[in-house]
């Protein structure tokens, strides 16, 4: 390698404009690649691209088993007058995904839903995603409420829980779960303080202090 | 591997620095600015945060929905590129020790993501030694390092408000954000529980201060870096700026091995290998500013062996790794009933929080010694992975709209649940001073290298009783002041002897330092009061390293302040020919 070379490529300061440039260009690049990429547009380091083509050229849970997910999916979160279902946030993808992603779920989320077949097998002779609909929640319900569920179903309720848990996280961090949930920031503003009918309702107010120094900015 | 050899650069710099967090960063601007020339070396790759953006991302931007993985464990749009581990790079533990040590490998470091908390040192934290005895006082005072704060706060803007507190200085601040409605709540509960709370001070915008630096917008996502740097970052309001002059070469992805010496003991520059091409490369320099954070400074010098110094650089008192402290850490969580079904509007505010409560008790009737600050969290909080997790143990506790439920759950009613809780949690997290201790160190590993083959750190750490009471007396007054708040404690109440009362694993709070400290006496300090090496003048070290002590404050101020006070020095030492 030429001695000189290898310097000039790496004091990049002293092309400090070309760097930039490039940059640009990636950045360019990168947004064009968005229409088709929902993730494009987010900084990633190196190591985190290559990390993320490799869980993605994986599959984890099997035909039956994603059938299954989505079932207990829209069980936890169905479409109600608010918002839509699990399914229609794309949930089930989601926890492909994170099982992946996170492996310590894995063991547990395959142990899970075996042991709900399992269940249902001894019960009604069929697998969960084959049970009625009458049969699924029967079994729900044993495992949905841990407080009054009967001891021998603790693993049940485990991986529902987990399930739960799961599908909330799945839900709320989607567009359709900030509507459903009222969060309304993530956005440029300004802030100037709770607002008078929220101070009202819970009897507070900013001090004189408060107002003299804190910053504020004309309401619109 | 067949043609390995030393490619050492032909250019001799005024300055090489190590690192380009806040010490680093801070050393690039003022010497680049006074027209001298500077190398600096990063170990991470370039990062812009106008460039780089996670800012304003949604969740489902991220396919796991801003979960954290091992190159971001503060979730996947944190600005910090790593952490708790990095490929490659292993440290170890000696005997039962537990020590956390996250690690920054990017232009900015870990200033990329923090909490921005930025607050001056008082008059009795540098003199510590005196009041109670314990640890050591620092070779300097805060009359010597008050012009400095005075300097970065009108640089780089921090908001705040002066309050006439003696150890908790007046400063030059923007104005602060109001209080969110769950600040309001706890000022209302800790007044009543006899603890002050006052506006926080952080380096964040309020106002605009300059024409390179957007004001901010109130996103609430400064660990995220701001693309218009209405924020601190050393990459965007240092390290950028630095290069800009004109003076500074910057050298990304370049693992520091070892300071160069010569036969007369002085450094003469920096060896380090590239992470991309793994070729190994020097360059020269007048000066060694060492800035790597704590840890890494310290392994640096103390790898930098050489016949004159067997012991390791700048350690000739022994000193170099020991001492080291985190700031203590406890926490405790709960829900305010009172918000149950709130109203929603958008209360990101700034990135952090608008009110906190500075130390406000003397120690001298209690059976700890040194303070703590309080920090709180809560509000309506972007949902993220992990939202709503654990719902089974909220929903069957309290009335949903006035109807007693069965925990758990699933389906419309499940739903309802989760709107009817959000919003209505609330936190507190204490921040204190350790007693360094000259048997809390880190080593050099004597069999462990990294895959750069650079000998890696051992650490060796236990908190003592003066921690684990203060983590005690901290459980207690949260619990005070959220009984006050009319909360309902949901985490961190089980904590006790068994635990250490919920202490914080040393390093768990990212405030590490007093690897490299300062002391008048040479046999007992590595720097002199300009951040300077005993024993090798032109070796300076200006990140946490160099702090005799720590207070109960946040230490990037005022690694910012002695910084810019040690460059200034070399400045002037040069202008002179002394250095």
């Amino acid at each position: 390698m030429d001695r000189r070379k290898s310097i000039k490529a790496l004091l990049i300061g002293a092309t400090s404009a070309g760097v930039i440039l490039e940059a640009c260009n990636t950045a360019d690049k990168k947004a064009s690649d968005a229409a088709t990429d929902p993730y494009a547009g987010v900084d990633r380091m190196a190591e985190e691209k290559e990390h993320l083509k490799k869980v993605n050229a994986e599959t984890f849970f099997t035909e039956h088993e994603m059938a299954t997910i989505t079932i207990l999916v829209d069980i936890i979160i169905p479409k109600d007058a608010v918002s839509g279902s699990a399914t229609d946030a794309k949930v089930p993808d989601f926890i492909e995904f994170i099982v992946k992603d996170q492996p310590n779920h894995q063991t547990p989320m395959r142990g899970g839903l075996r042991w709900l077949d399992i269940q249902c097998l001894k019960r009604f002779d069929k697998s969960f995603r084959d049970c009625t609909e009458k049969e699924r929640m029967e079994i729900v319900d044993e495992i949905a409420w841990p407080k009054k569920a009967k001891p021998e179903m603790g693993q049940g309720v485990a991986f529902f829980n987990k399930m739960r848990d799961l599908t909330a996280s799945g839900f709320y961090t989607t567009e359709m779960g900030f509507k459903d949930i009222g969060y309304v920031g993530n956005k440029a503003t300004q802030w100037n303080g709770v607002p008078d009918d929220v101070l009202k309702q819970y009897g507070l107010a900013y001090t004189d202090k408060e107002m003299k120094e804190c910053v504020s900015f004309d309401k619109a | 591997m067949g043609d390995l050899q030393i490619k050492k650069q032909p250019k001799k710099y005024d300055a090489i620095i190590v690192g380009s967090g806040a010490g680093g960063g801070m050393a690039a601007y003022v010497l680049a600015n006074a027209g001298l020339k500077v190398c600096l070396i990063e170990a991470g790759p370039m990062y812009d945060p106008a460039i780089n953006t996670t800012q304003l991302k949604n969740p489902w931007q991220s396919p796991r929905r801003g979960a954290s993985t091992k190159y971001r464990p503060f979730g996947d749009f944190d600005a910090c590129y790593w952490g708790w581990q990095i490929d490659g790079e292993p440290f170890t533990l000696k005997d039962d020790t537990k020590w956390d040590w996250w690690r920054a490998r990017m232009v900015g470091g870990r200033t990329n993501h923090w909490g921005r908390i930025s607050l001056r040192f008082g008059p009795k934290d540098f003199k510590r030694r005196s009041i109670d005895g314990l640890g050591e006082d620092w070779p300097i005072g805060y009359e010597d390092v008050s012009p400095y704060y005075d300097k970065v706060e009108k640089l780089i803007g921090v908001f705040g408000t002066n309050e006439g507190l003696h150890n908790d200085p007046d400063g030059i601040f923007l104005p602060p954000p109001k209080p969110r409605l769950h600040e309001l709540m706890v000022k209302n509960g800790a007044k009543a529980a006899g603890v002050p709370v006052i506006p926080s001070r952080l380096s964040i915008l309020t106002k605009k201060i300059n024409d390179t630096r957007g004001a901010c917008f109130f996103c609430g996502q400064c660990n995220r870096g701001c693309t218009v740097y209405g924020d601190f970052s050393s990459s965007s309001v240092l390290v950028k700026p630095a290069i800009q002059t004109g003076n500074v070469d910057i050298i990304t992805s370049a693992m520091a091995r070892e300071v160069l010496t010569n036969s007369d003991g002085m450094a003469t520059g920096v060896s380090f290998v590239n992470k991309e091409d793994m070729q190994e490369y020097q360059v020269t320099g007048r000066t060694v500013i060492v800035a790597a954070s704590a840890c890494e400074s310290a392994r640096l010098l103390l790898n930098s062996k050489s016949t004159r110094y067997p012991n390791g650089l700048a350690n000739g008192s022994n000193v170099v790794g020991k001492y080291l402290h985190d700031s203590t850490g406890a926490g405790m969580s709960g829900v305010l009933p009172e918000l149950f079904d709130r109203k929603r509007y958008n209360e990101d505010g700034v990135g952090g929080l608008h009110v906190y409560t500075p130390w406000w008790l003397d120690n001298k009737k209690l059976d700890f010694p040194r303070g703590y600050h309080i920090e709180y969290g809560g509000g309506m909080d972007m949902p993220m992975y992990g939202f709503g997790g654990g719902i089974e143990n909220q929903n069957g506790n309290f009335l949903v709209k006035g109807k007693q439920k069965e925990a758990g759950g699933y389906g419309a009613s499940l739903k309802e649940d989760y709107r009817y809780f959000y919003g209505a949690g609330i936190s507190m997290a204490g921040r204190g001073e350790a007693i360094p201790l000259e048997s809390n160190y880190c080593e050099i590993d004597p069999k462990v290298v990294d895959k750069y083959g650079i000998p890696v750190l051992r650490f060796n750490y236990k908190w003592s009783e003066h921690e684990i009471n203060q983590a005690k007396h901290m459980k207690e007054t949260f619990k005070e002041i959220l009984h006050k708040m009319g909360a309902v404690i949901t985490g961190g109440d089980k904590d006790g002897p068994q635990n250490n009362y919920g202490l914080h694993t040393p390093g768990n709070i990212i405030h590490e330092g007093g690897t490299v400290r300062m002391g008048s006496d040479p046999k007992r300090s590595a720097l002199n009061k300009w951040s300077q090496s005993h024993e090798c003048k032109n070796l300076f070290v200006v990140d946490g390293g160099q702090f005799t002590s720590q207070a109960d404050k946040n230490i990037t101020w005022t690694i910012l302040a002695l910084s810019m006070r040690a460059s200034e020095h070399i400045v002037e030492e040069m202008k002179k020919q002394n250095l």
